[in-house]
């Protein structure tokens, strides 16, 4: 039963009136951040991202398949999570529900609509065979923001993905090689997530800060501080000033974000 | 589609004893593998631990006793124990599909009743207690360490047991018997007998086995599993007491204020029972039961202030 | 007989305490003649009891223990408080509401207990067979309002209280504010924000170093120092 209690509301929104929050952040402070890349030796690249106390696992594998019929010329990335119980005792087995759904899907199209990854890299013969890069996001503690923790887990461990090298044969089959080759990839495009309670609009929630929200915003900022993606949560509106700041508010907290993050 | 991202084929050509009689990765026959234990590293379980088994890397979560939803679940006269056993998509050469194996189902139930021997049962009628481990990364015996880290994390939880388990794998390579199986020892080995015990009372909660031993070579196994198994308990004791230890570590013995340390072992029972309770009741800082009526009285005038 | 332990030694499940003729307290269990510890905890000895303070673990609801709960559900009859048990517990009407009241209470039960409230509660029946059973008819029992919730290792409260109370009437008097301690772990803290703030960085400090000698000491030392740094400012 995850009911959130009169008080713990009463007390989260009656700081934000005054500009405060639960843990004395700012509005646009994030929480303390942190990277370990290559954690996971039989995964082709692998990053346990840290924000506060919420942790993200990411691990790469990569295939050899065909590429998509529109694309034939182009590899794939997907993402996808779980929901696993060891991050949260309110997460339930099962198939992968709407919030981890949700929670793939985000981080995937922040990756996807970047410039960070070339499509065409990921070629090996157009038509023929082309790498799928398959991201696998797994929650080790739920403190809240899964959406910004899984990017930065995602992006980190991309950075250290490496590609086995392939050989055509005689016979027109790709063979695996024992060889590698860096997966290539430019300044990644990072996510991050606002929060609303009533007219206050903060980025990071963290999970108390969650139960109360009413609704979210999280943009996906790329290497070259364009726009690659956005997802509004929630049954409450936002008004369009509001997202515009959002967004410019984004763009400086990704610049330091960026900082602090592993360049490769 | 093409995927040859296995294993290499070279590696089933080496022998996996040379003539010195040392395993591949530089081990005794006898010899475990480097093992790494935590505890309480999951923020949000009841309990948590962490352990690293040759290239294993696996977390073990516990929650409860906790409510059981749906409720039409409960046992009326003990509480029901949960586990579940998944592998990461990447921890294994080939990626895993995300949906539960058959093989995940089957350790998931061997693990449950590896565990559930050591539990007070009925002390919790009609909770559940959930136990859920994810292999980061796979090596050989990854069972055996799944129940290390679970039992640890039951304990980290303060779920009474009669004990801790622990497991390793003993089987035969090259026609020797050897301990704990690595992933290549245990794909291409003779045999592979996954263990888990209680070593202290002698009980074995998990025994599998696949391949082909002489009974006299089992035995020997047997032996062996136990006596790794021996080890790795105490790596067990030992990472929980020092959980606990490094706060008290921490803060040092206060010279000056040691009014709470003032109790001494018990004196001779020459007075009745009633009265040594009082007595030492008031001698040291609340414990449990006994001030529970003082307790309860300040907690309601607390109340009494605050209530609107 | 033998005795394998120190008085306040920190033992594992399993771990041998006692051999002869003891008996076993709560953490521990015997076998044959054997006394083993059954959870991590602190060892201690009474006459010939041998027992474990535990330093985790599930509240387990016990009758006249004073409890914090919120409420998770209405029911026709009553209220479901969730407090961070095994087991919800069952708050009727007629142990909820003077008699009076309950006559109209059917109508509406939100009116005086919604879902999300919070309220102090007495247990008044356990048996782990059924839901504990809890009333809000005594003094200082009831809905409490405003302030914060805290929620610590229950196992714990016992040192949060102190003996006769020592450790949280320091607490109160010190920081003047109020403060309800839930033997199931929950607290509630309610009084001038910074004090708050405080009082949750020593709760916590109690949390962590509970089985350390000097404590109380230390408690008091934090709060005197923070307190000279709030009036400094």
């Amino acid at each position: 039963m995850d009911v959130i209690t009169e008080i713990e509301r009463e007390q989260i929104i009656s700081l934000l009136r005054e500009g405060k929050r639960l843990d004395g952040r700012g509005f646009d402070d994030v929480r303390p951040v942190s990277v370990t890349q290559d954690r996971i030796t039989k995964a082709e690249g692998s990053a346990e991202a840290r924000l506060g106390k919420t942790r993200v696992l990411a691990g790469v594998k990569i295939q050899v398949g065909k590429p998509f019929p529109d694309t034939p010329d182009e590899g794939v990335v997907i993402t996808s999570s779980e929901l696993f119980p060891i991050a949260s005792p309110t997460f339930e087995l099962g198939p992968p529900g709407e919030q981890a759904i949700e929670l793939a899907r985000v981080v995937d199209r922040g990756i996807r609509h970047s410039n960070a990854i070339s499509r065409s890299d990921l070629c090996i013969k157009a038509g023929a065979f082309v790498y799928l890069v398959l991201v696998d996001l797994y929650i080790l503690a739920d403190h809240g923001n899964l959406i910004d923790v899984a990017s930065i887990a995602a992006v980190s461990a991309l950075m250290k993905t490496k590609l086995p090298q392939v050989k055509i044969t005689d016979e027109g089959e790709a063979e695996v090689l024992e060889t590698t080759t860096s997966l290539k990839m430019g300044p990644p495009p990072l996510t991050v997530t606002f929060g609303k309670i009533g007219d206050s609009i903060f980025v990071d929630p963290n999970l108390a800060e969650e139960r109360v929200l009413e609704a979210r915003i999280s943009i996906a900022i790329d290497g070259d501080d364009t726009i690659a993606a956005i997802q509004k949560w929630g049954a409450t509106p936002f008004s369009r000033q509001e997202v515009t700041d959002c967004i410019e508010r984004a763009s400086k907290i990704v610049k330091k974000l960026r900082k602090q993050l592993p360049k490769g | 589609m093409v995927n040859k991202m296995s294993e290499k084929k070279a590696e089933a050509e080496q022998p996996l004893i040379d003539a010195k009689g040392r395993r591949a990765d530089g081990r005794k026959l006898d010899e475990l593998r480097p093992i790494k234990l935590q505890v309480g590293n999951l923020s949000r379980a009841d309990g948590s631990a962490y352990i690293e088994h040759g290239r294993n890397k696996i977390v073990a979560a516990v929650y409860g006793p906790r409510e059981l939803h749906p409720r039409h679940l409960a046992q009326s006269d003990r509480v029901l124990l949960r586990v579940i056993y998944r592998m990461a998509t990447f921890s294994v050469s080939d990626r895993k599909r995300p949906a539960p194996s058959r093989r995940e189902h089957e350790i998931s139930m061997v693990l449950r009743q590896a565990l559930e021997p050591m539990l007070f049962l009925k002390m919790y009628p009609r909770a559940v207690i959930d136990v859920f481990i994810m292999v980061l990364e796979a090596d050989g015996g990854s069972r055996c360490a799944s129940v290390t880290a679970a039992s640890l994390a039951l304990a980290d939880a303060g779920i009474p047991m009669r004990g801790l388990v622990a497991g390793v794998a003993a089987g035969k390579i090259d026609g020797k018997v050897v301990l704990d199986l690595s992933d290549i020892e245990d794909k291409i080995g003779d045999a592979d007998v996954p263990l888990a015990m209680a070593p202290d009372r002698g009980e074995i909660t998990l025994l599998q086995m696949d391949g082909k031993l002489t009974p006299a070579e089992f035995s020997e196994a047997l032996r062996m599993g136990e006596e790794g198994i021996h080890q790795i308990q105490e790596m067990q004791r030992a990472v929980l007491l020092e959980k606990y230890a490094q706060i008290r570590e921490k803060i040092g013995e206060d010279k000056d204020a040691p009014k709470e340390m003032e109790e001494k072992p018990e004196e001779e029972p020459k007075v009745t029972k009633k009265r040594i309770k009082r007595a030492k009741t008031e001698k040291k800082d609340a414990k449990p039961k006994t001030t529970k009526k003082s307790k309860s009285s300040k907690t309601k005038d607390e109340g009494s202030e605050t209530k609107e | 007989m033998s005795i394998h332990f120190e008085q306040q030694d920190i033992v594992v499940p399993g771990q041998l305490l006692a051999e002869g003729d003891f008996r076993n307290g709560d953490g521990a269990y015997k076998e044959q003649e054997k006394v083993f510890a059954s959870v991590i905890g602190v060892a201690k000895m009474k006459g010939k009891t041998v027992y474990v303070v535990p330093l985790k673990g599930q509240y387990i609801p016990k009758v006249r223990d004073i409890i914090i709960g919120n409420v998770v559900e209405v029911t026709l009859n009553g209220w479901l408080l969730d407090f961070h048990s095994p087991y919800p517990a069952m708050l009727p009407v007629m142990h909820a509401l003077s008699r009076r009241d309950a006559v109209h209470a059917k109508e509406n039960l939100r009116r005086y207990y919604d879902i999300g409230e919070t309220v102090v509660a007495e247990i008044i029946a356990a048996d782990r067979t059924r839901d504990p059973l809890v009333t809000t008819l005594g003094r200082g029992l009831g809905k409490v309002r405003g302030g914060m919730l805290l929620t610590i290792i229950p196992t714990r409260v016992p040192r949060l209280i102190g003996r006769k109370g020592s450790m949280i009437n320091m607490l109160k008097s010190d920081l003047q504010i109020d403060i309800v301690v839930g033997q199931n772990g929950i607290v509630w803290v309610k009084g001038n924000p910074k004090r708050m703030k405080i009082a949750t960085e020593a709760i916590r400090q109690i949390e962590r170093e509970a089985h350390t000698s000097g404590l109380t000491d230390r408690v008091r030392d934090f709060i005197n120092q923070k307190l000279a740094e709030l009036n400094g400012e």
